[in-house]
């Protein structure tokens, strides 16, 4: 066994939320570039370079790209000869706790979702844990801000719906939120396991890098006519008309019961921020 | 008619570096400043690139709650809204030397409940992101308002244009207390006008396919 103390936890997560605020992926800031090159509508090219700008900013200041600074939400993936000397949940809160104060992060949580009183330092996190072989943890947020979050939807689909019921469900989730999750968005697509399976698959999804292909190439397939049918929509940047709707469309699969066929859509906004370390 | 002559974001970049020269600008790009008159607000169409200078108030969904709370019990509201603006956002908090921490719009649906009483009362304006419903497009109408889309999103680049923040209510709703924000050419879009014309319905069908 290898023993990891809470404390190096603790730090990692502090750094971790600052700098997925603050620092672009080069794999978004290029798919932006790219996008502007692409765009037909000047006013979408407009709003592409400013995007592009203000994440150089963001970089030079190391400010937040966006105000909202999001949920924490965290994968782990726990070696199974690894041993916390502590307790990881209460090390990465703590973390989330310092992160969020010491980077000038915005606080954007409320302790119950029907009084909602804010609990004045972004925690509770969100934790998913997987057990996984060998002697490291890994560690990734995926700060998510609301107002994509708002636009995500699970639909439990019947077998016979099949390929076209889960892409026209998925394009018409893109439509229907229109302007308001900050397009050009990620589109991340849970297919199968369960209900609560599904949707986490389709946030589990957004973690890839954009410009990767998917393994199977079933899937890889359904991913490219997916984002050319949702940047046929018109939506564009901010939803003011234009050729860039999604940067990408990535999918996960999963086994699923033979009564059943989940579909999930996680729309993440263009700051699709994450960042991760291995202890 | 082609919206722009020159890149919009050259106007941006040049602001940010050699504050306010007008030579950089051209007929395109409407400057405008608060409190605003009926007239500037009918000056304004759907599609019109706008810098907006002078003061401007944040507020977002729990400040909306509380203002039209007010309004409900008859009450004085904690700021005159008459000809004003109000811009849908809650900041990242400040860094020393900061006026604001980053401060993009948040999205307006959300206040679609709230803005025609605003509207009744006076207030002429609103920036966020994201379209608004059909209420609000009449209030827009009846009472000549306004709504700007700022770019959601581009939170650290739209803080440069605010010089200067002060909370003035409810300062226990933190991100979400309404501001006082004193700004020079931020930067919006006209998203809906008073006549009902509307960016987000006409540049979708502009460039959508199949």
């Amino acid at each position: 066994m290898r023993t990891i103390p809470a404390k190096l936890i603790t730090e990692t997560v502090t750094k971790l939320c600052m700098e997925a605020n603050y620092f672009l992926g080069n794999d978004v800031l290029q798919a932006l570039k790219d996008a502007k090159d692409k765009e037909e509508s000047p006013v979408g090219r407009e709003l592409l370079e400013q995007c592009i700008v203000n994440a150089q900013i963001a970089k030079e200041d190391e400010v937040p790209i966006c105000q909202d600074t999001g949920f924490a939400v965290f994968f782990v993936e726990l070696g199974d000869q690894v041993l916390v000397d502590g307790n990881l949940t209460q090390a990465i809160t703590e973390g989330v706790r310092k992160g969020y104060q010491e980077g000038f992060l915005r606080k954007s949580i409320v302790e119950d979702p029907l009084r909602r009183k804010n609990t004045g330092d972004n925690t509770p996190p969100v934790i998913w844990v997987d057990v996984v072989p060998g002697d490291r943890l890994k560690i990734v947020i995926a700060p998510k801000g609301g107002g994509s979050e708002n636009m995500s939807e699970v639909k439990m689909l019947k077998p016979s719906d099949g390929e076209k019921g889960v892409k026209d469900f998925v394009v018409d989730r893109v439509k229907r939120s229109g302007s308001n999750p900050c397009p050009p968005v990620i589109v991340g697509v849970g297919i199968g396991g369960t209900y609560d399976k599904c949707a986490w698959l389709s946030k589990k999804a957004l973690l890839r890098e954009i410009g990767s292909k998917h393994p199977d190439p079933y899937y890889a397939a359904m991913e490219d006519e997916l984002l050319k049918r949702i940047n046929d929509l018109g939506i564009g940047p901010q939803g003011l008309g234009g050729r860039t709707t999604a940067l990408a469309v990535f999918i996960e699969a999963h086994p699923c019961h033979i009564a059943s066929l989940p579909a999930a859509v996680n729309i993440q906004c263009h700051a699709a921020r994450h960042k991760g370390a291995v202890l | 008619m082609p919206f722009f002559l020159l890149p919009f974001s050259f106007y941006i970049q040049n602001f940010l570096k050699f504050s306010q020269t007008e030579s950089n600008l051209n007929a395109n790009v409407k400057r405008i400043t608060t409190p605003l008159t009926d007239q500037v607000v009918e000056s304004l169409k759907a599609g019109d690139n706008v810098l907006v200078s002078g003061v401007i108030y944040s507020a977002r969904d729990a400040a909306h709650k509380r203002l039209v709370d007010l309004i409900d019990k008859g009450e004085p509201l904690p700021l005159d809204i008459k000809g004003q603006i109000i811009y849908f956002m809650g900041p990242s908090p400040a860094k020393p030397g900061q006026a604001i921490g980053s401060a993009g719009p948040t999205t307006s649906y959300r206040m679609d409940a709230y803005s025609p009483t605003l509207h009744a009362h006076g207030l002429k304006g609103s920036i966020g992101k994201g379209t608004r419903d059909s209420e609000v497009v009449e209030s827009m109408k009846k009472y000549k308002a306004v709504y700007f889309a700022a770019t959601g999103g581009a939170a650290a680049l739209i803080s440069k244009s605010i010089k200067k923040a002060e909370i003035i209510a409810y300062e226990d709703l933190g991100a979400e207390a309404i501001r006082r924000l004193e700004v020079v050419d931020f930067p919006c879009i006209v998203a809906q006008d008073c006549y009902g014309g509307n960016l987000y319905q006409t540049g979708v069908e502009q460039y959508r396919r199949g």
